[in-house]
């Protein structure tokens, strides 16, 4: 790997922790399940990024997007099904804060 | 080099006001911003496909999800507002400095050893992979759309009186 291409990775690496830094705390410090979906996607993000940025450095960019795109899919289905699971919550609960939904079973 | 490191810093710039406002709605446009800057950022690695996938499906669909969602929940007057600005203050003011030092110290300490690159095969069109070499994925991208629309179904249904 040439000076200039491990120089470019170490910097995306950096900012990419730093995106990971951040959909965690997101997680962890917020009481809000639409809150919670948003550090997810931020982490999803960071993770899209890592993909896109090994295909690079690697010469295999077709096989890096090929996977980006079913993590795409993916991420599309989960955050409509979180989504639809905040708005059940929601109506049965009036609230969105997972420490209130104390009618669960189990 | 110097644009990417433009775009990186405004990522993260994104992504720290997405998780430190106040306002959900403002928090999905700062998603979406994030996504924009992350498409360009894919553009300039040599992945415009996945970046077209990237700003109509992150930056359209999952922030009109979001808008849908917030729009149906929040309620929020405007006591319990200020109230929860106050705990979020509390709770996110040292985050910036938390990312702020971690930068500092990985830019400082990070080294990557030198590694040798598999060799390169010739590069295969995006759609070939797709469709020859990761059909299985194909597979799964369907089995996973149809669950979640009928997870959809399921869950936006309205509830009988």
């Amino acid at each position: 790997m040439s000076p200039e291409l491990t120089q470019m990775f170490t910097y995306f690496l950096i900012f990419i922790a730093l995106l990971f830094i951040c959909g965690f705390y997101c997680i962890l410090m917020s009481f809000n399940i639409v809150r919670i979906l948003i550090g997810v996607e931020i982490l999803i993000k960071a993770a899209t990024l890592l993909i896109i940025l090994a295909g690079y450095v690697c010469g295999r960019t077709a096989l890096a997007q090929a996977i980006v795109i079913t993590l795409v899919v993916i991420e599309i289905v989960f955050m409509v099904v979180a989504g639809g699971i905040a708005l059940w919550a929601f109506r049965h609960n009036r609230t969105i804060d997972p420490r209130k939904l104390s009618t669960l079973k189990g | 080099m110097i644009l990417d490191l433009i775009l990186l810093t405004s990522l993260v710039l994104t992504a720290l006001w997405t998780v430190m406002t106040i306002r959900l709605i403002r928090s999905v446009v700062g998603l979406a911003m994030t996504s924009v800057i992350l498409t360009v950022i894919m553009y300039r690695l040599n992945s415009p496909l996945a970046a077209v996938f990237e700003l109509s499906v992150c930056a359209g669909l999952i922030s009109v999800i979001f808008i849908t969602t917030v729009s149906f929940t929040q309620r929020v007057s405007i006591e319990k507002l200020r109230l929860r600005r106050r705990e979020r203050f509390v709770k996110f003011w040292y985050l910036p400095f938390i990312v702020i030092v971690t930068g500092l110290l990985l830019s400082q300490y990070l080294k990557i050893p030198h590694f040798d690159l598999p060799l390169t095969i010739a590069q295969r069109d995006v759609r070939s992979i797709l469709w020859n070499m990761r059909h299985l994925d194909v597979l799964g991208q369907i089995i996973v759309l149809l669950a979640g629309a009928f997870g959809v179904v399921v869950l936006f249904k309205e509830p009988k009186k």
